[in-house]
């Protein structure tokens, strides 16, 4: 079953087109990834999908019902969470309080109750935790629990916007270059999370990656785009040898002068 | 150094971290409640005063400190809950009504302001909340029949069940009345930032975007904000009206919002205490010139020596220093002892150290 | 006559609104801090210059007392800024509006203790001069204000698009590490601009007391010149005398029309219409952040 689907999405600003006539879709429980040199419209796409943009054309779908009406703020609780490129964490909070935001779209108490702190309100926050707390545990951060968001490394904030959307207990899950800026082996350990948001949490995932090891470890299927438009959809085997990405994107491993 | 050994969630959801910053605050309590059988009569008053500033300076924090919107306007709510309490009491309204009452309309009065402001940014939001201020002023004056125009009113005495309330011929009780005011707009504010509501307000000024992208309906939060802050800034207005005895548009000018503004700065911005260590700076400051000015002129043998307008002189070099020298204000500076004395002597140079942020030019928001 | 009067004397109203809100214009467009306290700038500028030149104090010539307490202010703003607001480098702008509005209160607090508060006036040679312009007579004030402001305005546009300093400035404005990494000296053109804010300022003070009276508390219009440099978009130099000109013109004409006291809220109520619709004012200069 399809779970988020595009289809004919066009999106121009002013006279660029940043998304030109893009369809896909993404099934239940698969791991859909997104590549493409920069500028290729992907970020665009999930800025689309997160309604901070209107498509000109075309119509974006959850689970057969299009989301086009929708406010951004509205479409978590539809169960889509996202992380952001260039982290937008909450600075001046904790880890543990920035987790805790992502819970917001199961928020079940009102102004008055909150003012007054009552009995249902502490229930639900003791709730809230135990869920943060399991994605804490999950994505090992146990140790930045109370730290402020404004002194951590770079590596550990990646960490954090994803367990952000992770704690919104989301169906599906856009990842926005989850490995940008990872070293090594924090590109493996991304490569293990993936596998379990997949396997074990039955997440569904979006991503958008330039890392191709990672693209190739955990994908079910490919597209790649360039310019806005798409250029090839398979496995990532079949978009990897694909001549048309070779050439836009991945190039071909051919040093200039080998040829000599 | 004291380690926190935490055995349920309830550690972190609860009001106080521990036994011991419990006791402290009862402590506190207990000395605050004692207040009046320690001061004079006029210390008394100087500590209501703080008091009233405390609950303006925390509907002001909500606003700027947690939810990261400008207001330079605040001024004008305290009108709003002023005048509406006045106009109450003049038409029969029992105290124990118009003063909840007063403090609800002042919290409307919030939200119909924001509403039409709410893309607003930064300056944009501050130089609009001015012209809200300024406005109000000049519709003071022109609503003549209701608030007296230039001349102002006379706030009416408070009958509270037969207990009259006097804030010259019973200090005391005026007092407590200020303080139980306090109170429970401090335990409002507390509740609400442990949950989550809260969380959205800090949320909202750290990333509208990404709060947004968490499901924060940042109309709607930013309008709460409003509303919520204007409310306890009404009461406290409605509070300053029976303090003063006597106002009029004036009372509540643009340099009153400055004053609020630079208040919570000074005292911290961002939390709670800021706004009490900041009301006690600006409530007390009067006195303190006073005794020094007088202190000083016989130390040198002056005579008086009388420069008018040198609170606001002498308040706006407070602010600069403190800008300058501690951004983080007075709870800032009250934070880094404390964990001086808590982490002693493992206390690290720079453990506050704030990033630095370079200027990116605001206009591409 | 009488509606012709009333145009020209707003109109010049107008230019002095205008001049403030190029102050802050130029300060924003190269610093982007908002100086708030740029129309107690404008009241000190003022008060020195009736201190150097006015009969009861100094009575130095009119034509070099002006520039004297040009660079006077000139010097001042920038001092001000090497002093003080360069250590707020790197610190979030909102700091900086705020530590403004604090220099404000005690530029007002001096001047009230220097030169005490009652209203003084400017002498100045054009005191009760006329023009004629066929049958028309304009003060010989609000037309030297008129023309000085346009020339000014003119000035500062083409400094701000053709000169070197000037484009260096709006660099700094836009990104400051980025400035600095192509050999920008940010710091000093901080302090430049600052010092030619403080300029302007004076000028607009002159202008100003040589057509009313001025005393510590005249500084508060600076409101007004807020509204004029919202109303024609920050960061516009044209933009604000534009909107300068448009305050200056619809308070009178409200005073003639409107009954008394609605007068007043002209202004801000206009502001706070631009604010509410068109937020970047008559000369956008707003986009949106990519994400």
């Amino acid at each position: 079953m399809s779970l988020l689907t595009l289809e004919n999405v066009t999106l121009r600003f002013g006279g660029l087109v940043a998304v030109n006539n893009v369809s896909f879709h993404v099934g239940e429980g698969e791991v859909f990834s997104l590549v493409g040199p920069n500028g290729a419209g992907k970020s665009t796409i999930f800025n689309l999908i997160s309604r901070f943009y209107d498509p000109a054309e075309g119509d974006i779908r959850f689970k057969e019902n299009s989301i086009l009406k929708m406010n951004s703020d509205q479409v978590p609780s539809l169960g889509i969470a996202r992380t952001f490129q260039n982290i937008e964490l909450f600075e001046q909070s904790t880890v543990l309080q920035n987790l805790l935001v992502g819970r917001h779209r199961h928020r079940k108490t009102g102004l008055m109750a909150e003012l007054f702190f009552a009995p249902k309100v502490r229930d639900e926050e003791r709730r809230h935790r135990e869920v943060v707390e399991e994605v804490i545990d999950f994505l090992e951060l146990q140790a930045y629990r109370d730290k402020y968001i404004a002194g951590l490394p770079y590596g550990v904030r990646k960490v954090v916007e994803l367990a952000r959307a992770l704690a919104s207990e989301p169906k599906i899950l856009l990842l926005d270059e989850p490995a940008s800026g990872l070293s090594v082996e924090e590109t493996q350990d991304m490569i293990f999370w993936v596998e379990d948001i997949k396997k074990q949490m039955g997440i569904t995932v979006l991503m958008v990656e330039h890392d191709m090891n990672l693209v190739a470890a955990v994908s079910d299927r490919v597209l790649a785009l360039a310019d806005g438009k798409e250029l090839a959809i398979g496995t990532a085997s079949e978009v990897q040898s694909h001549p048309a990405v070779i050439e836009a994107y991945l190039g071909t491993g051919e040093r200039i002068g080998d040829d000599a | 150094m004291r380690f926190v050994f935490k055995r349920s969630y309830d550690a972190d959801i609860n009001l106080f971290k521990h036994k011991p910053q419990a006791m402290w605050y009862l402590a506190l309590l207990a000395l605050v409640v004692a207040l009046p059988w320690m001061l004079d009569e006029f210390f008394l008053g100087e500590a209501t005063n703080v008091l009233i500033w405390a609950i303006a300076g925390m509907g002001l924090m909500l606003l700027v400190g947690h939810s990261g919107q400008a207001s330079l306007g605040h001024a004008a709510f305290m009108a709003v809950g002023c005048y509406a309490n006045v106009i109450m009491l003049e038409r029969g309204v029992p105290f124990i009504l118009s003063l909840p009452l007063s403090g609800v309309i002042a919290g409307f009065a919030g939200v119909i302001v924001a509403l039409p402001v709410l893309r607003l940014h930064g300056i944009y939001l501050a130089i609009a909340t001015l012209a809200v201020s300024v406005l109000t002023e000049d519709f003071i004056v022109i609503a003549e029949p209701w608030t007296g125009g230039v001349v102002g009113l006379v706030a009416p005495p408070i009958d509270v069940f037969g207990l009259e309330i006097d804030r010259y011929g019973t200090p005391t009780e005026f007092y407590f009345l200020c303080l139980i005011v306090t109170l429970v707009v401090l335990a409002g504010y507390r509740n609400l930032l442990r949950a989550p509501l809260g969380r959205a307000f800090v949320a909202m000024r750290d990333s509208e975007i990404s709060a947004q992208a968490m499901g924060v309906n940042i109309r709607r939060t930013k309008a709460t904000a409003f509303g919520l802050s204007c409310a306890a800034t009404g009461l406290a207005g409605a509070l300053l009206g029976h303090y003063a005895g006597a106002f009029n548009h004036e009372t509540f000018n643009l340099v009153l919002s400055i004053q609020l503004l630079l208040m919570i700065v000074i005292g911290g911005l961002g939390s709670i205490h800021g706004a009490f260590f900041g009301a006690m700076v600006i409530g007390l400051l009067p006195q303190f010139i006073a005794i020094s000015r007088d202190g000083i002129s016989s130390a040198f043998g002056l005579g008086s020596v009388t420069i008018p307008g040198i609170e606001s002189g002498v308040f706006a070099l407070i602010l600069i220093s403190f800008i300058l020298f501690e951004p983080l204000g007075i709870y800032g500076r009250w934070v880094k002892i404390r964990t001086y004395f808590e982490l002693f002597p493992f206390y690290r140079k720079d453990m506050f150290k704030r990033q630095k942020s370079y200027l990116k030019t605001e206009r591409m928001r | 006559m009488d509606l012709l009067q009333l145009f020209i004397s707003g109109l010049a109203n107008g230019c002095v609104y205008g001049l403030i809100a190029l102050g802050f214009v130029l300060i924003y467009k190269a610093t982007e801090a908002v100086n708030f306290a740029q129309g107690d700038f404008m009241m000190f500028g003022a008060f020195v210059t009736i201190w150097l030149t006015n009969s009861e104090h100094l009575g130095i010539n009119f034509w070099i007392a002006v520039p004297i307490a040009v660079i006077i202010m000139g010097t001042l703003g920038y001092l001000l800024d090497m002093v003080v607001l360069r250590r707020m480098f790197g610190q979030p702008q909102i700091a900086v509006v705020i530590l403004t509005i604090a220099l404000g209160f005690i530029l007002r607090f001096a001047a009230g203790a220097i030169w005490a508060h009652e209203p003084q006036s400017l002498e100045t040679p054009f005191a009760g001069k006329e023009v004629r312009l066929g049958s028309l007579v304009l003060g010989l004030e609000e037309v030297a204000v008129i023309l000085v402001t346009v020339l000014l305005t003119l000035a500062l546009y083409l400094f701000f698009n053709r000169a070197k300093l000037g484009i260096a400035m709006q660099a700094a404005s836009q990104n400051q590490l980025a400035a600095y990494y192509m050999g920008i000296p940010v710091k000093r053109i901080q302090s430049l601009v600052w010092a030619l804010g403080g300029m302007v300022a004076a000028i607009a003070g002159v202008l100003f007391a040589s057509k009313g009276a001025i005393d510590p508390s005249t500084g508060l219009l600076g409101i007004k010149a807020f509204a004029a440099a919202v109303i024609g978009g920050f960061g516009s130099l044209p933009g604000a005398l534009i909107g300068g000109i448009i305050i200056g013109l619809v308070e009178p004409f409200a005073a003639y029309g409107l009954p008394a006291g609605y007068s007043q809220i002209a202004p801000y109520a206009i502001m706070l219409l631009v604010l509410i619709f068109r937020p970047a004012g008559l000369f956008a200069q707003m986009q949106k952040k990519k994400v």
